[in-house]
């Protein structure tokens, strides 16, 4: 079974392992740190021991032979039988670490009928692509493309299986991880391989954005991996890029499945999925009231932007539930992030620290928002908004 | 109709902080609550049980004293409490977390649905809910905003995706995934209350589930957390003051500054 030990001869009693561990049961006797046999090895002590004097050890008896993997795989997503551009951004992520290691890119494509993608998906970085088409899969369905995609991987042998973290990746690849035993990093926002080991280094945020976790899948194969969409960047396509496009037809019964779509009622015209903003004007508790929101949606008018809201809005009814970001709403990542009186707790902040840029205001100077934003804007919303807006129309006509 | 719920006693991650020296995580004193998706996963069992007769189980794994958050959920509305808990089971990743708790779901054996939490607030993987459907080999139905319906042994739900909604229909038993969007979930009741504390939770060890240690806990896990660090923040910004006249006047040029170039 699986041990933890501090190590007497590395420990130097500092004690940071302490407040470390989330359940109290490390203490300090004579300049050594004692763990109780309560520990639940979560490792939190492990990673804040700066002097290496923690260890847990895993009590591993079958080997996989993780030589025989290489490639790293794609999971092309699809709707409609457009492809989504998340895959092209894993696609560019999987070009740079299969050139880092010399290995090849695969990508698997699903879907009822291909059209020039197989084609596009080498011209984004795409070694391979492996097509399967068949009617059922015109949507994404969440048994048939386990059984196909895990058939692939097994037939294939990758070293490295991406998705994007997205509602299809996030339901697909714990499915796939659990049936080839093998593990699996959510929401990934960085990746790298390491020369020495060839493991790949799995680095996400975790604890609510508080940390940021790397994560290794050590001792099976393959490495799988969901991405958050918009992290990574695409290739600029490049027509000269030669690649094999390889047919994967569906085997027997492959293509059953115990769930069915009935049908699919896309978002109505104003509604929004805030998620694929490129801009979001976004309101909080100094916003007052929900008529205000108003001047929010006009700027957002004029923007192409959607509004957002921070829960305290939401709570209050001024704003529905669906344009709330942060950790009990959406994780978002805009190229433009406008906060409105919003302070910037926490629990706000993990749902929009990623934003390529944010743009604060507030008339509260000590709001904890002016600690991480980009561009601060110390005043009243609603003597600024207005005039911004008037602005942009002047400007424009 | 017997509905077991998932559920995940967390650190509030709200409440953790920073070694600003050391650049460590400081979880000593931070409250540990009841994962708060999971109150939305318990509301919808207790919903379809009141409409269809029968009973919800509430499950965890953890150590002993996550106990409490089964007595939490027992005050909202749960029927029964069952507690998985078992030094083997420590440092599962989701892998081994859901191969343990799917061994709980079939050795409670009348199960019909399992809900959970869309995700749990320390990890935020979401993957514990589709990991336990494929341990079962069982349909599943992640990110359901609604549940339409539950009858002839079968469910229809709404899964919020990008860009809209999927209606979705699965044959029964099968592992649905629940978002606050959903429902709103009941406080805790004082005859509820009064049933948690004098309730008797079993505990399941790993002798019980009849598993074997190398697919539990740390060893049966097949990724490890390597290095914590704290994300960079940007705390260069740039501070703008002046007149509304001037902050408008630099806010547009920021706004626009792509569309001018």
């Amino acid at each position: 079974m699986a041990s933890i030990e501090v190590r007497k001869d590395t420990c130097v009693g500092c004690g940071a392992c302490v407040p470390a561990c989330p359940y109290g049961v490390i203490s300090m006797e004579d300049g050594l740190a004692i763990i109780s046999d309560e520990c639940y090895l979560c490792g939190a002590c492990e990673s804040s021991c700066s002097f290496g004097a923690i260890i847990i050890r895993q009590d591993k008896s079958e080997k996989v032979d993780i030589s025989e993997y290489s490639g790293i795989m794609v999971l092309a997503e699809q709707r409609d039988r457009v492809v989504d551009h998340s895959t092209l951004e894993l696609l560019g992520e999987a070009r740079r670490l299969a050139d880092s290691c010399g290995q090849e890119v695969l990508a698997a494509l699903l879907t009822s009928d291909c059209g020039d993608w197989p084609a596009r998906l080498v011209e984004h970085g795409a070694d391979r692509v492996l097509v399967t088409s068949a009617a059922e899969l015109t949507h994404f369905r969440t048994e048939p493309f386990t059984q196909i995609v895990s058939r692939m991987i097994e037939e294939m042998r990758p070293a490295v299986v991406l998705a994007a973290a997205t509602t299809t990746g996030r339901d697909l690849m714990p499915r796939i991880a659990k049936n080839l035993n093998t593990g699996l990093t959510a929401d990934c926002t960085e990746l790298v391989i390491d020369g020495e080991s060839g493991n790949l280094m799995q680095t996400r945020p975790a604890f609510g954005g508080n940390i940021m976790a790397t994560i290794v899948c050590a001792d099976t194969r393959p490495q799988m991996a969901t991405v958050r969409p918009r992290v990574m960047k695409a290739l600029e396509p490049d027509p000269a890029r030669a690649g094999e496009v390889v047919e994967f037809p569906a085997a027997h019964g492959e293509l059953d499945s115990r769930t069915e779509i009935l049908e699919f009622l896309p978002l109505e015209e104003g509604e929004v999925d805030i998620t694929e903003s490129d801009i979001i004007v976004s309101g909080g508790r100094g916003v007052k009231d929900s008529t205000n929101f108003a001047l929010l949606e006009e700027l957002a008018g004029l923007l192409d932007a959607s509004v957002g809201a921070s829960r305290a809005s939401v709570d209050a009814g001024w704003i529905p539930y669906p344009h709330q970001v942060g950790q009990t709403g959406k994780t978002v990542n805009p190229k433009t992030y406008i906060a409105c009186g919003i302070s910037g707790a926490i629990q706000h902040r993990v749902g929009m620290q990623s934003s390529d840029r944010i743009i604060a205001i507030n008339k509260d100077e000590t709001a904890p928002i002016f600690e991480f934003c980009h561009e601060g804007f110390i005043g009243d919303l609603f003597e600024i908004l207005p005039l911004v807006i008037k602005e942009i129309k002047k400007r424009r006509s | 109709m017997r509905i077991a719920v998932a559920v995940k006693q967390v650190p509030d991650t709200a409440e953790v902080r920073i070694d600003p020296e050391r650049g460590t995580l400081i979880r000593e004193g931070v409250p540990s609550i009841l994962n708060p998706f999971d109150e939305y996963a318990l509301e919808e069992a207790f919903r379809w049980r009141d409409e269809l007769g029968g009973t919800v189980v509430v499950i965890t794994m953890g150590p002993p004293w996550a106990e409490s958050v089964l007595r939490e959920a027992v005050a909202m509305g749960a029927d029964e409490a069952l507690l998985i808990s078992d030094r083997a089971f420590a440092g599962a990743d989701t892998w081994a977390t859901s191969h343990t708790l799917a061994a709980a779901v079939t050795k409670l054996g009348d199960v019909d649905l399992v809900i959970t939490g869309k995700q749990a607030i320390d990890g935020d993987t979401a993957q514990t809910g589709p990991s336990i459907a494929a341990s079962l080999d069982w349909p599943q139905i992640t990110f359901v905003g609604k549940v339409r319906s539950i009858e002839d042994g079968h469910i229809l739900a709404e899964r919020y995706v990008e860009g809209g909604i999927e209606v979705v229909r699965s044959s029964l038993p099968a592992v649905v995934t629940i978002l606050k969007d959903a429902n709103t979930p009941r406080l805790p009741s004082l005859r509820g209350k009064m049933k948690a504390r004098k309730l008797e939770i079993p505990t399941w060890g790993i002798d019980d589930l009849g598993l074997d240690p190398a697919e539990t806990g740390l060893d049966g896990s097949p990724t490890r957390v390597v290095t914590i660090s704290t994300p960079e923040t940007s705390s260069d910004g740039e501070m703008h003051r002046g007149t509304p006249e001037e902050l408008a006047a630099v806010l547009a040029d920021l706004l626009l500054g792509e569309e001018e170039s």
